[in-house]
């Protein structure tokens, strides 16, 4: 995963906007290297791999001066967390490859099951065409791969404007939006 | 009801049709594959990037040029869509299109740029190419003869019109472990092929009415050929998406993603065996049930109105006319007995329009047959046509009264081949001649055994005598051409750069869905219809009265079938690649 200083593009209600990158995004190799310690003194926000965060979640918690953010790689569980997502102000989810879609459903869980309101961000592999279902299942935070071109990226989003099924963005499938407009609207 | 558009008269078939949201969520479709074919050309999308995005579109890169595949979900076409086709061959491609083993069809010529375009042609008509390759959700299938057969439980139709539209866009499963097939089946014969799927649907009815679904999972063909297992007995309908998204999510996370060999679910609910992947299916299932994507009766209601009847006529069971005929010209009664089945209206019966006549590939079809056809299917069969994933065209509701009138027509287009389920009826793979993925050519091996039967077996009476029999043949062990459950399955192999040929036998679909055995090593291609032959001789002369092939084969197992293929003991050669 790089971790250049790279653009970040949020979704809030008001749209799309390109911010910039505060959060670091650590991994588990530079833990291990030692060339950084986990009680860090500098006030930096920081990602922190899952294996990390379980080692160490107690003593974080405790010294919580600045924000936690912790990241899941693709194969990982993100019922590892989901005690602790009261805690964290940002969770990302890893795409090693665009083509490895476990981080959707992970969205998807971390959303809908274990009731993340948070910061959800898409790291790794994330480029334009990938954004909308991404935007679908719940992220609202897309760390895109370097050399993406913001612009388009901005665009993505509204690639469709109509689903038929129900995820995170609308959990309603078209089907039932529709009988409720009927029951709202009367008769078509 | 009938409608009149220019003066020419047009049927609006008893098919599902568009409402603005369907017909914008394809249009966007459009739009965006414009932008992403756009940026690849202009060279800021990578042929990487773009691969699987062209993919969910239909459009692989092949031997000669792209090939690309627009979906017919669950084989059903209306003339006009049909016409659609034909122009597309016409303006697009070089004159023909291909209808492929799971009832879509293939264009084996387009340029890249003008995708594009050809996508929004097919809006136009309500057709697009999305999910027809790729590791998502395909395009789902279902029964030829949906709606028309007197032995249907209920219409699947409906249900998998549902599921479509389900699939289409899923965000969280279009980047699965690897591709996804779903089958739908409501009648007591499995026309689907229901157990060779990851998801296969069998519908029937509780004692009190309902339709269940029995959800079958982890079937499949391709390299490691295996039977589906039961996931549900008998899920309740407003339950299937629930129980679909709990199926798919657990695919989704666990199913292997280091070896594309084994990322299909049917690898997944090996490793984990049944009783453990249905454990975790349940619990995701406990989440989701009674949510928010529970089928309301409503919605079944709206897609299941697309299906109604057409207006049938009431008419007599016996058709005089259609007897006489029967009776005086031998070459209609042929074609009426391998073409024509059953109808649950007295008067009607159902047509198969055959795409296998010695000389054309397997499941090729020309423009001027594709608005043949269309102008059959107005005149005989209220603008309806169905694709069978044996790759020929089916008319469904004809009055017996005109099956001859519509013999004659067929004749004259060359659809009128009388050799369904025969010897000759090959399903064929577009093989090593056009996939980038084959190993070996199968339209050549479809052609040779076609022509073989032709000049050596002679007349009709040899080729109805041996009656029953399916040949598949797949080039290559991704198994399109469904090799494995062919009476006698042909697979294309490579051995050291040299196309050859495993034979397996005793393979069936349907009901008694079974996998064929491998007989021996493989052949060279010009070894094949002497193969052929000599599995057919010895069929004729093991065979009891009245039995078929696969009867035969049944009863006196392999063997017989190996000695008369090698009878010099070339069993003992290691002549096969470690891999097949």
């Amino acid at each position: 995963m790089s971790n250049h200083a790279s653009t970040l593009v949020r979704l809030s209600k008001s749209g799309a906007s390109v911010s910039q990158e505060e959060w670091s995004v650590l991994t588990l190799a530079q833990f291990a290297e030692g060339s950084l310690d986990t009680h860090c003194a500098a006030p930096q926000k920081r990602l922190l791999p899952l294996t990390v965060w379980l080692e160490e979640r107690d003593a974080l918690i405790a010294d919580a001066t600045h924000p936690i953010g912790v990241w899941l790689d693709s194969h990982e569980d993100p019922a590892a967390i989901a005690e602790d997502l009261p805690s964290l102000a940002v969770v990302g989810v890893n795409f090693p490859s665009f083509k490895d879609g476990r981080g959707y459903s992970t969205a998807y869980l971390l959303r809908q099951r274990y009731g993340y309101t948070g910061e959800l961000r898409a790291l790794g592999d994330v480029q334009r065409d990938q954004l909308f279902y991404m935007k679908r299942v719940g992220f609202d935070a897309f760390q895109l791969k370097a050399g993406a071109s913001i612009e388009d990226a901005l665009t993505a989003f509204n690639d469709f404007t109509v689903s038929y099924q129900g995820s995170i963005d609308q959990p309603l499938p078209y089907y039932r939006q529709r009988l409720l407009q009927r029951a709202a609207g009367g008769a078509e | 009801m009938a409608d009149f558009v220019s003066s020419a008269f047009v049927w609006i078939p008893k098919m599902y049709r568009y409402d603005p949201i369907d017909q914008k969520i394809v249009d966007e479709r459009v739009a965006q594959f414009r932008d992403q074919t756009r940026r690849f050309l202009a060279g800021t999308l990578s042929e990487d990037d773009f691969r699987p995005l062209r993919l969910q579109n239909g459009l692989y890169v092949q031997k000669h040029a792209p090939m690309l595949r627009v979906a017919i979900p669950y084989g059903l076409l209306s003339s006009r869509q049909l016409r659609m086709l034909a122009h597309i061959a016409r303006k697009y491609d070089r004159g023909y299109g291909h209808f492929t083993t799971r009832q879509n069809i293939q264009f084996n010529w387009p340029t890249l740029a003008s995708v594009p375009d050809i996508l929004a042609d097919l809006a136009t008509v309500e057709m697009h190419a999305i999910q027809t390759s790729g590791n998502c959700i395909r395009n789902v299938t279902s029964d030829q003869f949906a709606g028309v057969a007197h032995d249907e439980v209920v219409d699947p139709r409906p249900y998998a019109e549902l599921i479509r539209q389900w699939s289409t866009l899923h965000p969280e499963f279009a980047y699965l472990p690897r591709k996804f097939k779903i089958a739908v089946s409501a009648a007591a014969e499995d026309r689907a092929g229901t157990w060779f799927h990851d998801i296969g649907i069998q519908i029937y009815k509780s004692a009190s009415g309902e339709p269940l679904l029995r959800i079958l999972v982890g079937g499949g063909l391709g390299r490691t050929p295996i039977l589906g297992h039961e996931l549900h007995p008998g899920l309740p309908l407003p339950h299937l998406f629930s129980y679909l998204d709990a199926t798919l999510r657990v695919y989704n996370r666990f199913g292997r993603r280091d070896n594309m060999y084994k990322a299909r679910i049917k690898i997944l609910v090996k490793e984990l065996g049944v009783e453990k992947f249905r454990a975790e299916v349940e619990a995701e299932f406990a989440f989701l049930k009674d949510g928010p994507s529970t089928l309301p009766a409503a919605e079944f209601e709206r897609v299941a109105n697309h299906f109604i009847d057409p207006e049938y006529r009431t008419l007599p069971g016996v058709s005089r006319k259609f007897e006489q005929h029967l009776i005086d010209d031998r070459a209609f009664s042929r074609w009426v007995s391998r073409s024509v089945s059953g109808h649950k209206r007295a008067g009607y019966a159902a047509v198969t329009l055959s795409l296998k006549t010695t000389g054309s590939a397997p499941g090729d079809a020309t423009d001027t047959q594709l608005d043949g056809v269309a102008d059959l299917a107005d005149r005989y069969s209220f603008g309806e046509v169905r694709v069978a994933h044996e790759q020929n065209l089916i008319l469904a509701d004809v009055e017996k009264d005109q099956l001859y009138a519509l013999w004659q027509e067929a004749k004259a287009i060359g659809l009128a081949t009388p050799n369904i389920g025969l010897l000759t009826d090959i399903i064929a793979c577009p093989g090593g001649d056009f996939c980038s993925l084959a190993n070996a050519k199968s339209i050549p091996i479809a052609q040779a055994i076609q022509r073989r039967v032709e000049e050596k077996l002679g007349d009709l009476d040899y080729l109805f005598d041996i009656g029953d029999i399916s040949i598949n043949i797949s080039g290559c062990m991704n198994a399109c051409g469904h090799h494995h459950v062919g009476h006698i399955g042909i697979l294309g192999v490579d051995k050291h750069g040299a196309e050859f040929y495993q034979v397996t036998i005793g393979g069936s679909q349907g009901n008694d869905a079974a996998l064929g055995k491998v007989i021996g090593p493989s052949f060279a291609q010009d070894e094949m219809a002497d193969v052929i032959e000599t599995l057919i001789g010895t069929y004729v002369n093991l065979r009891h009265e009245d039995e078929q092939f696969i009867d035969t084969v049944h009863r006196v197992g392999i063997e017989p079938f190996k000695a008369a293929v090698y009878p010099n003991g070339r069993t003992q050669e290691a002549k096969e690649p470690a891999d097949v």
